[in-house]
């Protein structure tokens, strides 16, 4: 099978000034590997390095050492981009905007013809359930409204992988549905999904495979019913004993 | 190319649906309007006061709005997060600059055309020169070069310049032409700004930093710019060369305000020197959208 994405060894410092050194380590030595048409769940506490990494696939911040590429192409150039739909992890997007006139934009970024795009952004907002609004100006949507112009955005040139940060926080459990409805939809239709999540429960009913990283650092990756079986416990547990985590009174 | 356009679209877009421009224009006209309408002056002298505050109004307007724009795009698509589905798509750093610069100048362009036609309909209207303010709104859209105006002079011969003598002909020509050159410097001007500006924006995160410090640059070049080198000649010796260099370092926007013409009905610059004035402001324009790129290239965007 293919692989996808493919990170070596990449590490990302950031400058700091609370820190002695004067460094902090966000991402150390990671090694990942997303294969096609696969879910693949991206795990992590708040802090450990989940947007960092995705920062770094998208060209947003560069690698202070390692390697990252996407379809075999180094992530630094644009061309990377082509394939893929990126949805960040809070995001505004143009306010004055309508919610059709924002796609368009997108449209035309990646050169698609006007008819082709029309049919899209029919399809996609229908999709998200935002037909009823779309010439709306985004400043009049509600979060959740402004999260499902994120997934249709990252949509719009119907990409084969799809990074999505922490796609479900900050929604309601019907919202959350959706989401991952829409991720499984996605899979079936051949596509490969990235996504960073530290909700165990859903990781565990979507993913095809998982990564659990801490403090920058990869502490697990296979797939769940593997790791179920190597660390004989379920999901949760793995992830508190992987992150480091005392239960309390215990041992 | 295509990437830059439709960047732009949405700056100028941005620009017309906030109401800043409206409101310095019907500020500025209201104000000139009002101006107008008391005749505390003798009739020569009400038109010349009348044109001085209203382009001076123009400028600051427009200066207004450039700095406004240009110093917001980049920091606000940071603060707002907009930047990052946009950079997430094969949009390089620096189409993103070029479509930022293009959006902000083209929508100057535009606010500067209005103000430029409201200019003329007011300074004919009171009885300025031999040209009516519909031949000048006819003229001012064919912002072409000195050919197309011929041209348009000749399609109008039959309705009313052939009833003037040659030396009022002439006279039309060259207020139309003077207001023509002011407008295409202001322009250019506003060119080099709008990138110096961007420049400031990316080298200065804070959107209200930026914006006053690019104000107060860009001001101070336009006041003391032209003087720089004799301030210099005053002072002491390191003092006096880091001076002189900043005078041959700084662009001289300046040189780019020909409002006096306009106001004295002074004969138009040759040709010749506003096309050195051009490639003056597109070799700073240039500059500053260099460094602008540069210092931005390896940015880590985060928050
Ligand atoms: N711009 C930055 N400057 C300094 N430290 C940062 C910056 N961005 C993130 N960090 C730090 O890097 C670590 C990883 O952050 P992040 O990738 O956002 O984590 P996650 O998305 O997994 O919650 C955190 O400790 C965070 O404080
Ligand atoms: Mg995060």
């Amino acid at each position: 099978m293919s692989v996808i994405l493919k990170t070596e060894k990449l590490r990302v410092e950031y400058a700091s000034r609370e820190l002695s050194s004067g460094i902090k380590v966000a991402l150390n030595g990671l090694d990942l590997e997303v294969r096609a048409g696969e879910v693949f769940g991206f795990l992590g506490p708040n802090g450990a390095g989940k947007t960092t990494t995705m920062n770094v696939l998208l060209g947003f911040v560069h690698a202070t050492s390692g390697e990252a590429r996407l379809f075999g192409v180094d992530v630094r150039e644009p061309i990377a981009r082509q394939r893929i739909g990126y949805l960040p992890e809070l995001t505004y997007y143009y306010k004055f905007l309508t919610a059709e006139e924002l796609l368009r934009f997108y449209a035309r970024i990646f050169g698609i013809a006007r008819e082709e795009a029309d049919r899209r952004i029919d399809a996609l907002l229908k999709l998200v359930e935002l037909e009823h609004a779309r010439s709306r100006s985004i400043k009049t949507y509600s979060k959740g409204m402004q999260q499902r112009v994120g997934l249709a955005q990252a949509l719009i040139n119907n990409p084969d992988l799809l990074i999505l940060d922490e796609p479900t926080s900050g929604l309601d459990p019907l919202g959350r549905m959706k989401v991952r409805e829409i991720i499984q939809r996605l899979k079936s239709e051949g596509k490969t999904v990235f996504f960073s999540s530290h909700e165990l429960g859903e990781a565990e009913t979507v993913c095809d495979r998982v990564a659990i990283i801490s403090q920058g650092e990869l502490k697990a990756q296979g797939k769940v019913s593997d790791l179920v079986a190597q660390y004989q416990c379920d999901l949760e547990r793995l992830f508190l004993k992987l992150i480091g985590y005392q239960p309390q009174g215990a041992s | 190319m295509n990437n830059v356009m439709a960047i732009s679209g949405i700056v100028v877009k941005e620009l017309y649906r906030r109401k800043d421009f409206y409101v310095l224009f019907v500020l500025t006209a209201l104000i000139t309007l009002l101006l107008g309408s008391v005749s505390f002056f003798n009739d020569a002298k009400i038109v010349r006061y009348l044109k001085e505050v209203c382009l001076l109004l123009i400028w600051i307007s427009s200066l207004v709005i450039a700095i406004g724009t240009a110093a917001r795009q980049i920091p606000a698509e940071r603060e707002s997060r907009t930047i990052f589905p946009l950079l997430a798509k094969p949009v390089t750093r620096g189409q993103f600059i070029m479509g930022k610069f293009l959006g902000c100048w083209l929508a100057c362009g535009v606010a500067l055309a209005v103000f430029y036609l409201f200019f003329g309909v007011v300074s004919e209207s009171r009885g300025g020169r031999n040209a009516s303010s519909a031949e000048l709104s006819s003229a001012a859209a064919t912002v072409g070069t000195e050919a197309a105006n011929q041209v348009d002079d000749h399609d109008h011969a039959g309705d009313g310049i052939e009833h003037h003598d040659e030396h009022a002909v002439l006279g039309h020509r060259s207020v139309v032409m003077n207001y023509v050159q002011a407008l295409w410097l202001h322009w250019m001007m506003l060119g080099v700004v709008t990138a110096m500006v961007l420049l400031g924006s990316v080298v200065l995160s804070a959107p209200s930093v930026s914006v006053t410090i690019s104000f107060i640059g860009i001001v101070g070049i336009l006041l003391l710019g032209e003087h720089l080198n004799k301030v210099a000649l005053r002072q002491p010796q390191p003092l006096q060369a880091i001076l002189y260099t900043g005078y041959f370092l700084i662009p001289h926007l300046e040189w780019f305000d020909i409002r006096d013409r306009v106001i004295y009905d002074q004969p138009p610059i040759p040709f010749a020197d506003g096309g050195l004035a051009t490639l003056y402001a597109i070799a700073y324009t240039g500059l500053f959208l260099f460094l602008t790129w540069f210092v931005f290239r390896r940015k880590a965007l985060t928050l």
